[in-house]
């Protein structure tokens, strides 16, 4: 570890090339060992457990939450007639946009060749697959009777020849989150193939290994392993690509297909996307930065990598801050009464608040990242990345809430309010991410081995195609 | 051991002592208490009430036998098949009983439909004219009531159950010591009675107690009316207005379309004046002068607010400006003033005048007796006696002013010269005037009997508690408010040990058990032969053959023809029984001549206890002087009326007309007063008022005079019900704690503090403006009559062509077979909300609860929007429309097509079906619903648990579960019902057959729904009018349900007709 631990950006650099994605004086042992060694020991830092303790308290609170609401109904959340959704749908758009920052790096990101996201691909692609879980949680449990929205959303055979009604958003987004979910769980499976192998080998434990070793699929790194390995891989990139733009276009006409002044617009599913994007860049942020200090990964994540994901976010931001303003332009250009309402009740109405804090959150906020020693500081990053976060909330907030609590017939305006079980449903689902998360961390590698190892000038130097 | 004790007793006992222990000879308390004892210790903990162990124990008896003692009321259960099948009954056809539900002695002609036994849903009854087949939301509700599991269920006495023997035991020995003194000790107080059997049997018993005293009191009645009219007139009399004849109206704070006896036909009358269509563009103009907005006030084509006090005044200037010598003013009588009075009087005598003959003045209900004066004088005037307003003789036996005759008892009861008396209804601990303190004074009287449905405030007071029968569960004849007898029949045999009204006051006769049958049929089977003055007339104006069919005629058609005051009938007879009575086992005897010969004897003026002479009429009520302070008008609640309804959900429930409120009332404040005070909606102020306070939430209604609070009567209650009883919140919310028996209605002098605190009113419509979207639209007559497409311009409707699937085959159009659709004339509503309980009562809605309401989820099929237009700051210039939305029934329904598991959707009869059982609850369609008439089960709303309510649900209709969405469905039941018969006839379904739940309870007649691809239904002519257009429209939603728009016709006098109107596009 002679690598010294000081920010890329401090160094003097005769060179305009970019610094490099791994910070020098590694080799491949050194790699395989600091990224094996969190993994395969007893002992586990202080902030893990603490986190994790916290974590699964909130999990626990998730499933008091969702139980009760099995018991009593949807009732015991705030949604009303007008404001039919709330925080259920709120929390799983945002979720799933939260998904989106995985895929995206690990599919598009390797089609581009990017090579810096090698070092964070495994856990963006488990933040995915973990928030897509927290994500699909909702549709379910929002539902009067989830009991038989389970299976009657899902095209089976029966006896009584009853199909879903294709016509339905809510049966799009079930094909197409369903999909999502399949495709990142195998991609993420998939790539961790060759890691698992590399676990087996080093485990100690017997049991570990027999684990271990069951998960690597027989994975003995043969020459016909890696080039079959590399098509797989390479396939269900181009899979994924599509999905990181058609899952949030899907999620997006749940609204747009309604006819609610506010949901029914045609720049959603590009605004949405993009702002899956940005919320999931700035996710991976606000994972990464406490991540690599608890478990010294500086090496792997360097700033350069923070410094990408941090200009991600500033052009998505954009882009959806584009939408905002777009919104507003179709509400004046339709020359329609309702629309043209519905956007000055949400700068004026009772809820103003949450339009004002969403245009401060991804609107203002993000600017800063224009400046590149604020977008080299993790701290700044760390409260931008959450503060992105809420604003993304936000964002759900008002598309969902201003728009449904004052529609068309005024005699049917109405308020919403969240009540305690809506937000502990809310935080009961960061505390099913949370621990996930920490969990995942505590069992896989975290970061990808055998790709970080590709990164190293040794790599290089070996042999044209590195393995 | 006390064996000093043991020593003495063996000393002192002669003979030989037997003993069987020592502690027998020791003689303790204990042992006495172990012979005493039938069974060992523990068992006699079953006579110690206060017991846990015991009190444990009866709970778990309770609860293991609750389900056995349910079942007991029920039909007997056949286990085998018909061997001969009843006549008519098929099950899962329902039967229909003509019956009436009395409210203050009023009857209220309905017909109970009846599945298997059960009655479930109530609708006017078509043939009587009080009716013409419509019927408020009380009424509607009053099937709910039948089944209310907290009606008092046994007979008690000092709280112990008793069997009726040992009250009949217990009238005999308190009569027998009566009985000497000629009843100077009874005294019976009732509600008001119309009914001649009953009034019949009342004069019995004053004839065998002459000294005996009958007292009628009734929280809402009209004491002004009738002391009015017996100035006018000279003698007591019923007045019946036809506002079907009426071209201009005057209302002196008169509620006529809302809250009086006749409502339900008058409404109808004053719609049927206002039925605009594209050939006849003609309609009545309504002037209103009064305080609180009412339903009528706000109908008007102009209304004036002022004090109720001022009122009289405005009589006087209007009188004298019609012409009618106006009597010298009570010195200190208010009198409005200003510009505005003054245009106003003078615009509308010349009106009046220009319509003599076919105007009408109506007084208000709670006017004082020269406001009735005055308005008579008018009438008379303008020629419009015998026109537009008749007087028949009174139905009220015996009228007397109803709170003279409650002071007048409880100074008596003050006195202590009351030992015996009979409550009949009323709850007077909770209702009577504050300042007779009628719960304290009624300790003074040594034996209470109190009849009533619950177990109440006053019967917390009484020494016998005999629960009443509720209106469906016994015999009657009440007169309508025409006079109109109309018959009561039982529709279920009693669900608890209840009796009605006549099995108690006949305890007090020489035959204290007779049945209510036998009463009421003894008196028409004599009436039949002559008595009591009754012409008894067929549909065709013929004698009946004989008695009996006289009776099966009645009780079939549920009244008696010819009865009603303006066609003949007489005033309702106040005289004795004939000693000789016929028998009551005989009726079919009783059509005898000879029966008929026994009985002409009646002469009922001849009889000296009879006395028509009621108490002479206490004095008038002194016009409250003017007296600094704001003006306290009290009214009687529009759901809970003076309470007596406070434990039915459903009225609870059912929003208040005008402030949409539910569960709770306010004190109505106007905005300006309320900005001047610093009070906002919710905010608690205390009434102080002659000495008395009360406090009440504040509501800000526009429309009230700036100087005047109302508050309403029906809260605060502590012995109500589970529904009903008061918070200790609300418990202050009582305001018959500021009413005084001398000014019943309104009174000078009040003060209002704000508290500081807050209290949580739930309304179901926040926003009361339209925000320029035209859901209701509105036009005067003249601005239609110029430009018929006024209304249309008012929206934008997309042309048919507008689809995203252009080939016509693959469009549905709907030519085959029935196309439903409903038109609404908003004309004609007048927000009264009979539809919303109809609807509930239909439908098997349920009741959500207060907290509920709050949090907008209701679930309501059918709501009345209401909308206000106006100035704020000009009370004169608030308007208001109503609009009652059911569910469109879109073509293009964009709920349809968002439910991801289909279940929701399109009949080839164009009707917007719901699934319930494939609904998984996505609340989607709710979302996407423009109208917002989608409903959710979010949480189980549906009482699974009590037992009695399940008598009540419409077997025809799913009741629905949790998390399922529900709506409007046309009620597709009966058009199911319908369609069944009419294809066993082989024929479509004829336009009138199919009655929608809303459409058959609508005293206006302003919901029409039938089948649009008849082109001569009534729909279809009413959707041809060039004044119907659908809401929302620009959406291309296709609505199938429709509105006729709101038509005004203003005096041109006090509205210029405006030039332009802003109109969408």
């Amino acid at each position: 570890m002679a690598s010294p631990h000081a920010d890329a950006s401090q160094i003097k650099r005769p060179y305009k090339a970019p610094p490099p994605v791994i910070e020098p004086g590694h080799t491949f042992e050194s790699v395989t060992g600091k990224i094996t060694s969190i993994v395969l020991t007893k002992y586990q830092p202080v902030a893990w457990i603490v986190t994790t303790l916290i974590a699964f308290m909130f999990l626990n609170l998730l499933l008091v939450s969702v139980g009760y609401l099995f018991v009593k109904g949807i009732g015991i959340w705030g949604n009303n007639v007008p404001v039919g959704w709330a925080f259920d749908i709120i929390n799983f758009v945002w979720w799933i946009g939260i998904g989106h920052a995985g895929t995206l790096i690990s599919a598009i990101l390797l089609l581009l060749k990017q090579q810096w996201r090698t070092s964070i691909n495994r856990f963006a692609e488990a933040m995915t697959l973990f928030a897509v879980a927290c994500a699909l949680m909702f549709p379910l449990i929002h539902t009067g009777r989830p009991w038989l929205a389970a299976y009657w959303l899902l095209p089976y055979p029966n006896s009584m020849n009853v199909w879903p009604q294709f016509r339905s958003p809510l049966i799009w987004d079930v094909f197409a989150v369903s999909t999502y979910g399949t495709v990142s769980a195998l991609f993420w499976f998939t790539g961790l193939i060759p890691d698992l192998a590399t676990m087996r080998d080093r485990a100690k434990h017997r049991i570990t290994r027999m684990i271990y070793g069951a998960l690597a699929l027989g994975w003995r790194g043969s020459a016909r392993h890696w080039q079959r390995y590399e098509n797989a891989y390479l396939l269900l990139a181009g899979m994924s690509t599509p999905l990181v733009l058609s899952v949030h276009t899907v999620v997006s006409f749940d609204f747009s297909i309604g006819i609610v002044p506010g949901w029914h617009t045609t720049i959603f599913p590009p605004y949405f996307v993009a702002g899956a994007i940005y919320a999931g860049f700035a996710m991976v942020l606000t994972l990464a930065i406490p991540l690599r200090r608890m478990y010294g990964f500086e090496d792997f994540i360097t700033m350069r990598h923070l410094e990408n994901m941090a200009k991600v976010t500033l052009v998505t931001g954009l882009i959806v801050f584009y939408g905002y303003m777009t919104e507003v332009f179709f509400a004046y250009y339709s020359a329609n009464q309702y629309e043209k309402y519905m956007i000055i009740n949400r700068m004026t109405g009772p809820y103003a608040w949450s339009y004002w804090a969403l245009i401060f959150c991804n609107g203002v906020v993000p600017q800063t990242l224009w400046i590149k020693s604020l977008r080299t500081n993790t701290t700044w990053l760390f409260i931008m990345s959450l503060i992105v976060s809420v604003g993304m909330w936000l964002e759900r907030f008002v598309i969902i809430v201003t728009s449904l609590h004052r529609d068309f017939l005024p005699s049917s305006w109405g308020m919403y309010y969240p009540t305690f079980w809506d937000f502990s449903t809310f935080f009961g689902t960061i505390g099913l991410f949370t621990t996930l998360m920490f969990l995942f961390v505590r069992v896989l590698p975290m970061i990808s081995i055998f790709e970080v190892r590709t990164l190293l000038p040794q790599a290089k130097v070996e042999g044209a195609e590195g393995h | 051991m006390d064996f000093a004790a043991i020593r003495s007793r063996l000393a002192g006992a002669e003979g030989r002592l037997y003993w069987r222990s020592l502690s027998e000879l020791s003689d303790t308390l204990e042992f006495r208490e172990f012979l005493h004892r039938e069974f060992p210790e523990q068992a006699s903990e079953w006579n110690d009430p206060k017991g846990r162990r015991n009190f444990l124990k009866l709970m778990s008896a309770s609860l293991a036998l609750a389900g056995v003692g349910a079942c007991t009321r029920q039909p007997p259960e056949a286990i085998v098949p018909y061997v001969r099948q009843p006549e008519e009954i098929v099950p899962g056809r329902p039967l229909f009983f003509a019956s009436a539900i009395p409210l203050g002695g009023v009857a209220r002609p309905v017909l109970v439909e009846s599945h298997m036994g059960r009655p479930t849903k109530i609708e006017g009854n078509p043939e009587h004219p009080a009716s013409l087949g419509a019927t408020d939301a009380i009424t509607q509700a009053a099937v709910l009531g039948l089944y209310d599991p907290d009606r008092a269920q046994t007979i008690t006495y000092r709280g112990e159950v008793q069997p009726w023997g040992a009250f009949l035991t217990a009238m005999s020995s308190a009569l027998g010591a009566q009985k000497a003194s000629q009843g100077a000790g009874l005294r019976i107080l009732t509600e008001p009675v119309t009914s001649p059997s009953l009034s019949e049997l009342i004069a019995t018993i004053l004839q065998d107690f002459p000294k005996a005293q009958w007292h009628q009191y009734d929280p809402v009645g009209s004491d002004g009316l009738r002391e009015g009219l017996r100035q006018a007139t000279g003698a007591p009399a019923t007045p019946v207005y036809h506002f079907d004849k009426a071209e201009v109206i005057l209302s002196l704070e008169s509620d006529f379309l809302g809250a009086t006896d006749g409502s339900v036909r008058y409404t109808r009358d004053f719609a049927d004046r206002r039925r605009v269509t594209d050939t006849a563009k003609q309609m009545n103009r309504l002037y209103v002068v009064e305080s609180s907005p009412t339903l009528t006030g706000v109908k008007a084509e102009h209304r004036l607010p002022m004090r109720s006090a001022e009122i009289e005044g405005f009589a006087r200037k209007l009188a004298a400006a019609v012409g009618t010598p106006v009597p010298t003013a009570v010195p200190g009588t208010p009198m409005p003033g200003g510009e505005l009075v003054e245009k106003w009087t003078a615009a509308l005598a010349a009106d009046l005048q220009k319509h003599r003959g076919n105007s009408l003045v109506i007084a208000g209900e709670y006017q004082p007796a020269a406001v009735h004066a005055l308005a008579h004088a008018m009438n008379q005037a303008l020629g419009n006696i015998g026109t537009t307003v008749t007087y028949g003789p009174s139905i009220d036996p015996r009228p007397v002013n109803r709170h003279a005759s409650l002071a007048e008892l409880t100074t008596a009861m003050e006195a202590k010269q009351v030992q015996l008396l009979l409550i009949l209804g009323n709850n007077p601990v909770y209702t009577a005037p504050a300042d007779l303190k009628f719960g304290e004074r009624l300790a003074n009287v040594s034996l209470v009997v109190y009849h009533s449905l619950y177990r109440d405030e006053t019967s917390e007071l009484s020494h016998w508690n005999v629960p009443d029968t509720h209106p469906l569960e016994t015999w009657g004849d009440p007169r309508a408010y025409d006079g109109t007898v109309t018959l009561m029949q039982p529709l279920i045999a009693p669900l608890y040990e209840s009796h009605s009204a006549y099995e108690v006051l006949t305890t007090l006769t020489s035959q204290p058990t007779r049945k209510s049958l036998d009463i009421i049929k003894d008196y028409w089977t004599r009436a039949f032969s002559g008595a009591g003055g009754w012409s008894l007339k067929n549909a065709e104006g013929q004698p009946f053959a004989s008695a009996d069919a006289f009776w099966k005629q009645a009780v079939h058609d549920g009244f008696i023809r010819g009865t009603d005051t303006t066609g003949g009938g007489p005033a309702t007879p106040f005289a004795p029984a004939p000693k000789a009575a016929a028998p009551a086992a005989a009726p079919a005897a009783a059509g005898t001549t000879a029966a008929a010969a026994a009985t002409p004897a009646a002469a009922p003026a001849s009889s000296p206890a009879a006395a028509p002479d009621a108490p002479s009429p206490a004095p008038l009520p002194e016009p409250p002087q003017t007296v600094g302070g704001l003006e306290l008008i009290f009214r009687p609640d529009p759901n809970t009326w003076d309470g007596r309804f406070a434990n039915n959900g459903w009225l609870q429930e059912a929003p208040k007309p005008l402030t949409k409120l539910t569960w709770d009332t306010a004190a109505w404040v106007s905005p300006r007063l309320a900005d001047e005070r610093g009070l906002d909606r919710g905010d608690v102020i205390e009434l102080r008022y002659r000495g008395v306070t009360a406090r009440m939430p504040v509501f800000i209604v526009p429309g009230q005079p700036d100087q005047s609070v109302t508050v309403f009567f029906g809260y605060g209650r502590r012995l109500a019900g589970r529904v009903g009883n008061a918070s200790e919140e609300s418990a202050a919310f009582n305001a018959f704690r500021l009413r005084t028996a001398d000014a019943p209605w309104f009174g000078a002098g009040l003060e209002i503090v704000k508290t500081g605190d807050r209290y949580l009113l739930a309304t179901t419509q926040d926003h009361h403006a339209m925000e320029g979207r035209n859901p209701a639209r509105v036009a005067t007559l003249s601005e239609y009559e110029k430009d018929p497409a006024i209304i249309s311009h008012m929206g934008h409707t997309p042309p048919r062509t507008l689809t995203l699937f252009p080939h016509a085959d693959l469009q549905y159009q709907y030519t085959a077979g029935h196309k439903w659709g409903m038109a609404i004339d908003l004309t004609a509503c007048t927000g009264c909300g009979a539809c919303v309980v109809a609807c509930v009562a239909e439908n098997n809605i349920p009741v959500v609860g207060k907290a509920e309401v709050d949090r907008n989820r209701e679930m309501h099929w059918i709501r009345v929007d209401h909308y206000f237009t106006g100035d704020i700051d000009r009370p004169e210039s608030m308007q208001a429309v109503h609009q009652p939305v059911p569910c469109m029934q879109c073509e293009n329904a964009p709920c349809e097509i968002v439910c991801p598991v289909g279940a929701t959707l399109h009949s080839s009869e164009g009707l917007n079906d719901m699934v319930y059982n494939r609904c998984v609850g996505t609340r989607y369609c709710s979302n996407n619903c423009p109208y917002k008439v989608r409903r959710f089960n979010f949480l189980l709303y549906q009482d699974w648990d009590t037992q009695s309510l399940y008598g009540q649900r419409n077997p025809d209709v799913t009741v629905r579960s949790r998390g399922v969405m529900e709506k409007c469905t046309y009620c597709v039941q009966r058009i199911n019902h319908a369609r069944i018969d009419a294809k066993k006839e082989d024929r479509l379904v004829r336009d009138g057959e199919i009655a929608t739940a809303c459409e058959a309870v609508c005293p206006a007649e302003a919901i029409v729904f039938g089948d649009l691809n008849d082109g001569n239904s009534r729909v279809a002519r009413l959707k041809a009018q060039q004044r119907n257009y659908g809401v929302l429209e620009d959406l291309n939603t296709r609505p199938r349900t429709t509105y006729l728009a709101s038509l005004r016709n203003p005096n041109p006098e006090l509205e210029p007709p405006s030039g332009g109107r802003t109109t969408g596009h």
